[in-house]
């Protein structure tokens, strides 16, 4: 007879570390940690040698030195007797200007392109097709450079514009110029305005706040939350009585009519630009190179997400349809409460990774001399001050910092929309 | 029964659908004017296809070859149609379309004094021979891992071009590359020996260990002392001599070759247990897909000189290639993640339950059916670190965009955009398409039924 007995209490041995699975990973961890803290120690240790041989030490006192290089494209008031850190506040917002822009360009046109690729029109969709290969399979360097030519090649220069019979007039019944030198469209202003309020003072991080901007926006903001009232008031009256009110006259002049009486109250009109001399002058000019890489991103974007917009539309079956048209639902409601919610559900991660990839790409400024924070800080600056190791640092924890802000968004957006399965 | 009148005893044949509903006829009312709307709009983009079509077909065939200068296309256009707009001049292409193809890389290198623009009168070599022999190597290497149907015998070519590549392309002594390859038969040899005397993990120890400290230490010296007896080499050139289209496909074959492998490691290390590893590579991977590459170029060409010892100064083009690799790996990992995601998790379990480790269940279960499910996407980033490669011509590189520039500040060829613009265009859509079409074929090849 047997007796089944505890298997002997076993002693750590050495061995162990290798060969127990219990203790493998253990092993393995801290040897990868301490590979990787000789590999940080090694290259720290190195760039410190280094430094001391070319007799540079590393700071960031040059950022309050003047630049004494101008910006020709900007959003606030910047001169070359400012700072560094101004010139690289100031490309970062150039940064975050064309990467807007061209997110929502190159959105719309994504969505268009991706819709009519479905068309049952077999010429449409070929069409679509085409323009789709042809821009997802040249490098997005190709387009920016090839747009600038365009742009300064074949528009004509403002001289063209003057005389009796100019041989180019302006667009958009005379309010828009369109030049070799740049795009010049109207600007806003406001005869009695309210001024503006100057925060952070003198600094580097100076910005002005327009309170004519801003009082539009509290408008605007008090007439969605009134339409938005207004149509829950509407929901309550359909639940008690089965009749829904007619509110869309009430929502439109909630929307509109506040902001037209604060507009004229501030006495709101347009600048247009005017030819004088050589050049135009007033209205908003926009720089070749921003339009240049406003256009390339957005139509090179638009490739990308006009494939995702299609997939994710090609990956909502059929049935789903159907069902919606089995409940009585109309095709409009079909679309808005049954296809759409789903099809996002696919479609928002990779287009939200595809901003990311058109706020990246748009460190191409650079080739075009749009200044952006690759053409200040890690251009002009960098080659000023021979600060590298600074400057290309910054550079990335810049990106790095707008790349993670971006993907948290996503997560908490996906966490949100996330099927809830078994 | 017999009330019933009529009965047909045999059914009537079958008539001709009408002529609108078939054939061409039929096909176009389907697809092309099914609506008023459709009509409206396959009619204007029919329009919009003459338009463009003809435009871009004048440009192209209604053009001036034989030109050597701008303003000599002007003439001859001035003479045949009396305009100089919508023509192309592609004697630009025809002057320096081996400029964009190659750089400024030297045609004979095998001539001392032969260089692009003083070619020797007869070169012993064709023109170009070391890349273009290069190039031919590298389909015939990629094509057994591309095609199945290519003799097996052909992978023995696949297995040796990571040491022909250099030594093809810069030159030297063929010693240096053969010793880098001795590493790996030290390593297996090493694996080999050691594995009946201590365990497999003491040999896979010591089979990755030997080869490293081989390269550290001896590789270069015994190459220099057997190079000093049996010198067997050819002419050395400049990296900087690289350029043009060549050096995309360069910088893009490397990139991508060694970037899958590190890509799975990373996608494996993300998806494990160990914390720690688990860890390190998702800060690498979020670090190298948050930034874009030109920063990464700028770490390339200005600071990586920096973190390396003091006196080490390596190659430019080696420096591009090390972080064009690790851009690459970084995104392919996440690309091979989804892969892994992707899998059912009965597969793993099946694994365990066969009794595999983990390396045997990674490379018999998990990782061909991972790698099936990317390879759409592991095929776009493919594309997508080939077209990045132009960007190279930022931090001063000649590459083809960048020697656009150069071609324009000559004064012959000041002022010439477009043809030099489509060219490029047009090379870099074959490569890409191509890659895009035949990722379609291995997608239709691969696929087994499941769904």
């Amino acid at each position: 007879m047997t007796t089944i007995t505890d298997p002997p209490k076993e002693h750590f041995r050495l061995s162990m570390l290798l060969y127990d699975t219990r203790y493998r990973s253990a092993t393995i961890q801290v040897i990868a940690m301490i590979g990787f803290m000789l590999l940080a120690a090694w290259i720290i240790s190195n760039t410190i040698q280094n430094l001391e041989t070319l007799g540079r030490t590393v700071g960031f006192g040059f950022f309050s030195e003047p630049s004494s290089y101008d910006i020709n494209q900007r959003l606030l008031e910047y001169d070359s007797r400012d700072t560094h850190l101004r010139a690289a506040f100031i490309g970062l917002l150039n940064t975050l200007v064309v990467a807007v822009l061209g997110c929502i360009t190159a959105t719309i046109i994504g969505v268009m392109v991706g819709v009519l690729r479905l068309s049952n029109n077999w010429l449409i969709a070929r069409i679509m097709t085409v323009y789709v290969e042809m821009f997802r399979n040249v490098p997005v360097l190709l387009w920016i450079v090839f747009a600038m030519a365009i742009l300064i090649e074949s528009l004509p220069a403002p001289r063209a514009f003057r005389g009796e019979n100019p041989e180019a007039t302006m667009d958009l019944f005379g309010t828009v110029a369109v030049t070799n030198r740049g795009v010049y469209i109207p600007e806003f202003l406001f005869s009695r305005g309210l001024g503006d309020i100057h925060l952070f003072g003198t600094s580097s991080l100076r910005f002005d706040v327009s309170l004519d901007l801003v009082a539009f926006l509290i408008v605007l903001g008090g007439s969605i939350f009134a339409m938005r009232k207004v149509s829950a008031w509407a929901n309550a009256t359909q639940e008690q009585t089965g009749d829904r009110p007619t509110i869309w006259h009430i929502q439109l002049g909630l929307l509109f009519v506040p902001s037209a009486i604060l507009l004229t109250v501030l006495g709101f009109h347009l600048g247009y630009p005017e030819l004088k001399g050589f050049n135009f002058t007033g209205g908003t000019h926009l720089r070749n190179s921003l339009i240049a890489l406003w256009l390339a991103l957005s139509l090179y974007t638009a490739a990308f997400i006009a494939e995702i917009v299609r997939a994710g539309i090609l990956a909502i079956s059929k049935g789903q349809t159907e069902a919606a048209s089995a409940l009585g639902l109309r095709p409009g409601r079909t679309m808005r409460l049954v296809i759409l919610p789903q099809a996002l559900r696919v479609i928002i991660p990779p287009m939200i990774s595809n901003y990311l990839n058109l706020t990246k790409n748009s460190s191409l400024a650079i080739a075009v001399g749009y200044m952006d924070i690759t053409g200040t800080l890690g251009g002009i600056t960098m080659n000023q001050t021979g600060r590298e190791l600074e400057c290309v640092l910054l550079l990335m924890l810049v990106y790095l910092t707008i790349s993670l802000s971006i993907s948290a968004v996503m997560n908490w957006y996906n966490n949100r929309v996330k099927l809830v399965e078994r | 029964m017999s009330d019933v009148s009529f009965v047909r005893t045999e059914m009537l044949p079958e008539k001709a659908p009408p002529a609108s509903e078939v054939g061409v006829l039929g096909w176009i009312r389907h697809n092309l004017f099914s609506s008023w709307l459709n009509a409206i709009l396959t009619i204007v983009s029919l329009f919009f296809i003459y338009y463009v079509l003809s435009n871009i077909l004048a440009w192209t065939f209604q053009s001036v070859w034989n030109a050597n200068s701008l303003s000599e296309c002007r003439e001859i256009m001035m003479a045949t149609w009396g305009d100089t707009h919508g023509h192309a001049c592609w004697g630009v292409i025809k002057d320096r379309w081996l400029q964009l193809l190659y750089g400024f890389y030297p045609p004979y290198p095998a001539h001392p004094d032969a260089t692009w623009s003083n070619p020797p009168e007869t070169g012993a070599w064709p023109a170009y021979f070391r890349p273009n022999l290069t190039f031919i190597l590298l389909l015939v290497a990629i094509a057994p891992v591309l095609f199945t149907k290519v003799p097996r015998k052909l992978l023995f070519v696949t297995a040796a071009y990571p040491f022909l590549l250099p030594w093809l392309m810069w030159g030297g002594s063929i010693w240096g590359p053969l010793m880098v390859a001795a590493g790996f038969a030290i390593g297996y040899l090493a694996y080999k020996f050691v594995l009946p005397v201590a365990g497999s993990l003491i040999a896979m120890i010591v089979a990755v260990a030997l080869p490293i400290l081989w390269w550290l230490f001896a590789a270069g010296s015994v190459a220099d002392a057997i190079n000093s007896v049996i010198p067997i080499g050819i002419a050395s050139v400049e990296s900087r001599d690289f350029g043009g289209f060549m050096l995309a496909i360069l910088l893009g074959v490397v990139a991508i070759g060694v970037s899958l492998p590190i890509g799975i490691v990373l996608a494996l290390g993300r998806q494990s247990d160990l914390m720690i590893v688990k860890y390190l590579c998702v800060g690498f991977i979020e670090f190298i897909r948050g930034v874009p590459l030109i920063t990464l170029l700028f770490v390339a060409s200005l600071l990586l000189n920096l973190f390396l010892p003091p006196g080490t100064n390596f190659d430019i083009i080696l420096r591009v290639m090390i972080m064009m690799t690790l851009f690459s790996a970084a995104y392919m990992a996440e690309v091979i993640r989804g892969g892994l995601a992707a899998l059912p998790r009965g597969q793993y379990e099946g694994a365990d339950s066969l009794g595999l480790n983990y390396w045997q269940a990674q490379r018999l279960i998990i990782m061909p059916q991972a790698l099936k499910i990317s390879i759409p996407g592991i095929v776009s980033t493919f594309i997508g670190i080939f077209k990045d490669t132009t960007l190279v011509s930022i931090i001063g590189l000649f590459d083809v965009i960048g020697l656009t520039n150069g071609i324009r500040a000559d004064t012959a060829w000041n002022g010439v955009y477009w043809e030099l613009f489509a060219f490029i265009g047009v090379l870099f859509f074959v490569v890409c398409f191509s890659m895009s079409r035949y990722s379609m074929y291995l997608e239709r090849k691969l696929q087994t039924g499941h769904r």
